[in-house]
């Protein structure tokens, strides 16, 4: 469904990721997981065409998507849910969700989706009127969540859902990451907490400064021991 | 709309409109000048609606606004005076002030569009300094703007033989010049009034909404940043160039030192101490800061004189020392500004309760 054939992504004169190759299938779900700097949030973006690709193509759906304008791949169909969560800290629970169907023009479908994420998330229900920006950082991470899906997409991008949330709390986003992905969704992961990535997903990458060193179905990668020594900490 | 079939508000609404309908007579018996100092009011609010769209709506910190004005006050100017001869009637011109403005507004958004907050107001800022410094300079070797100097005998707003600058008697009433711009003014900042609650309602103003808020994660839903940023500036822009014409036909003259820094400035110190986004906040600010400091020049000097029986302090210098006190207490115990929107003044009570 997604393919990445030698995609480059450059600061300047700084290579973040250099050419790297990996594609997802539909309905998968596959963790890029990676230390702190390996290129791996530089990708995610480069694909969602919030940042411009360095040189390499993006094929989505069998259609070349690497300079097509950002605005545009929604309706293509990739959602990307920022890291740090990126909510519109001052609109309220319910305006966030609504921007999330911002392309969209069916009104009763989108009050259904509303609901569906309700039912996702009753946490965000008790807050519907709340802004965002005063939500807890699991809570917006929530909110993050249901309104990429709002959008209806053929494909979810998520990018270190994990990140500075309570245990509890990643427990939690992840149980409903999986309840998405068992409904058909495609999902790529991007991911520090390598385990529980590894743990939720069927095939894995691991990168290491802008490179996919290692390769494989995840539950093989949990096991492979440069892996276990140098995420798992063991 | 049944709030406004609701009596009390029909009420309300009818003691406004009779209000605003009588005030150029009240302030009339304190002479032309407060009729003049209302019409600049009026001409403010025009201003500062017209830079909320900007600031408040879609977040970009302009502070070259004044720039457009001086577009505006400059297309008319040219087009209705002696200096090239030519006078072309106000409608034909203001529309065209509003293209023109709207066309720098475009020029000056488009290599901004990557820069926020502090990075963009210091380039706005240059862009407002460049435009008064050609309107200094293009008198050689073409003479265009006619330099400092400025242009003299604007022709006045006129429909027909029906002047704006003369009085004239209308149904058995005595009307001044002043008097009869302020009804002017009033139906074109109604207008404006019209135009911002429209479009804070739209689909536009939530997408401005969501760029001002996070412009990755508008992007991420599908918003086009690009467009929508150019057409902020744009729609400011076009305000700017209307409310340029209107104070070049009403002066009667202009000159590059009406467009200053300090006025960009100040029109933005109008939407944020009346509450960023908030229309009726916005033209809170306006009317009181652009009436606050006439009233001080006028009213500073014979309160000295009656407390202490001589002038202390010369009057020009103690008004802009009491005004600046002003704005200071505003942001120190109004932060939101004066009139905020409910969002923003619940975001505010809320910001303690939240982050579990």
């Amino acid at each position: 469904m997604l393919e990445v054939t030698g995609l480059r992504v450059a600061y300047g004169g700084i290579q973040a990721v250099r050419s790297i190759t990996f594609h997802v299938n539909q309905g998968e779900m596959v963790a890029l997981i990676g230390a702190n700097g390996a290129g791996k949030t530089s990708t995610l973006k480069a694909i969602a065409r919030v940042l411009d690709a360095a040189g390499g193509d993006v094929h989505f759906c069998g259609e070349k998507v690497t300079r097509i304008a950002p605005h545009l791949m929604i309706s293509k169909g990739i959602a990307l849910v920022p890291e740090g969560r990126g909510v519109f800290p001052r609109l309220s629970v319910a305006e966030n969700l609504a921007m999330g169907a911002f392309v969209r023009d069916d009104k009763a479908a989108i009050a259904d989706d509303l609901e569906r994420m309700y039912g996702y998330f009753p946490r965000l229900k008790e807050r519907e009127t709340q802004l965002a920006g005063t939500l807890s950082g699991g809570e917006q991470q929530m909110l993050a969540i249901g309104r990429a899906l709002m959008s209806r997409p053929k494909m979810l991008l998520l990018d270190e859902p994990s990140m500075g949330l309570a245990p509890l709390m990643v427990q939690k986003i992840f149980e409903v990451i999986k309840a998405v992905a068992a409904e058909g969704m495609t999902i790529l992961l991007i991911e520090q907490n390598a385990k529980l990535a590894l743990q939720s997903s069927q095939r894995g990458y691991v990168m290491e400064s802008g490179e996919i060193t290692l390769t494989g179905e995840s539950a093989k990668l949990l096991d492979d021991p440069k892996v276990r020594a140098a995420y798992l900490g063991e | 709309m049944s709030k406004w079939l609701n009596p009390r508000s029909a009420f309300g609404i009818t003691l406004i409109v009779v209000a605003l309908l009588a005030l150029p007579f009240v302030a009339a018996m304190g002479g032309q000048a407060w009729v003049r100092i209302l019409n600049f009011a009026i001409l403010y609010v025009f201003l500062a609606l017209g830079l909320n769209i900007v600031v408040g709506y879609a977040g970009l910190l302009d502070l070259g606004y004044i720039a457009f004005y001086a577009v505006g006050a400059y297309t008319y100017a040219l087009l209705a005076s002696p200096h090239f001869g030519l006078h072309w009637p106000f409608w034909v011109i203001l529309p065209i002030g509003a293209l023109v403005a709207c066309f720098f507004g475009v020029i000056l958004g488009s290599p901004t569009l990557k820069l926020r907050g502090d990075y963009l107001a210091i380039v706005t800022l240059g862009f407002g300094e460049i435009v008064r410094i050609f309107m200094n300079n293009l008198n050689a070797p073409i003479n265009i703007t006619n330099g400092a100097q400025g242009i003299t005998l604007i022709d006045p707003v006129a429909i027909g033989d029906f002047k704006f600058s003369t009085t004239s008697q209308i149904l058995g009433i005595s009307m001044s010049g002043p008097q009869k711009y302020y009804y002017l003014l009033l139906a074109l900042v109604i207008l404006v009034i019209i135009i911002n609650l429209r479009l804070q309602n739209s689909r536009v103003g939530r997408a401005w909404q969501a760029i001002r808020e996070d412009e990755i994660a508008a992007k991420a839903v599908g918003i086009n940043t690009r467009n929508l940023k150019l057409l902020a500036f744009a729609m400011g822009a076009s305000f700017g160039g209307v409310a340029g014409g209107v104070f070049s036909a009403m002066q009667g003259f202009v000159s590059p030192e009406s467009f200053s820094l300090i006025e960009s400035i100040m029109i933005l110190a109008m939407v944020v101490l009346g509450g960023m986004g908030h229309i009726p906040g916005v033209i809170l600010g306006a009317v009181l800061l652009s009436i606050l400091p006439e009233a001080l020049r006028y009213g500073v000097g014979p309160i000295q004189m009656a407390v202490f029986g001589k002038m202390l302090v010369d009057p020009e210098s103690l008004r802009m020392l009491i005004f600046g006190l002003a704005l200071v207490l505003v942001m120190r115990f109004k932060p939101a500004g004066l009139w905020p929107s409910p969002e923003r003044k619940r975001e505010l009570s809320d910001a303690g309760a939240g982050n579990g």
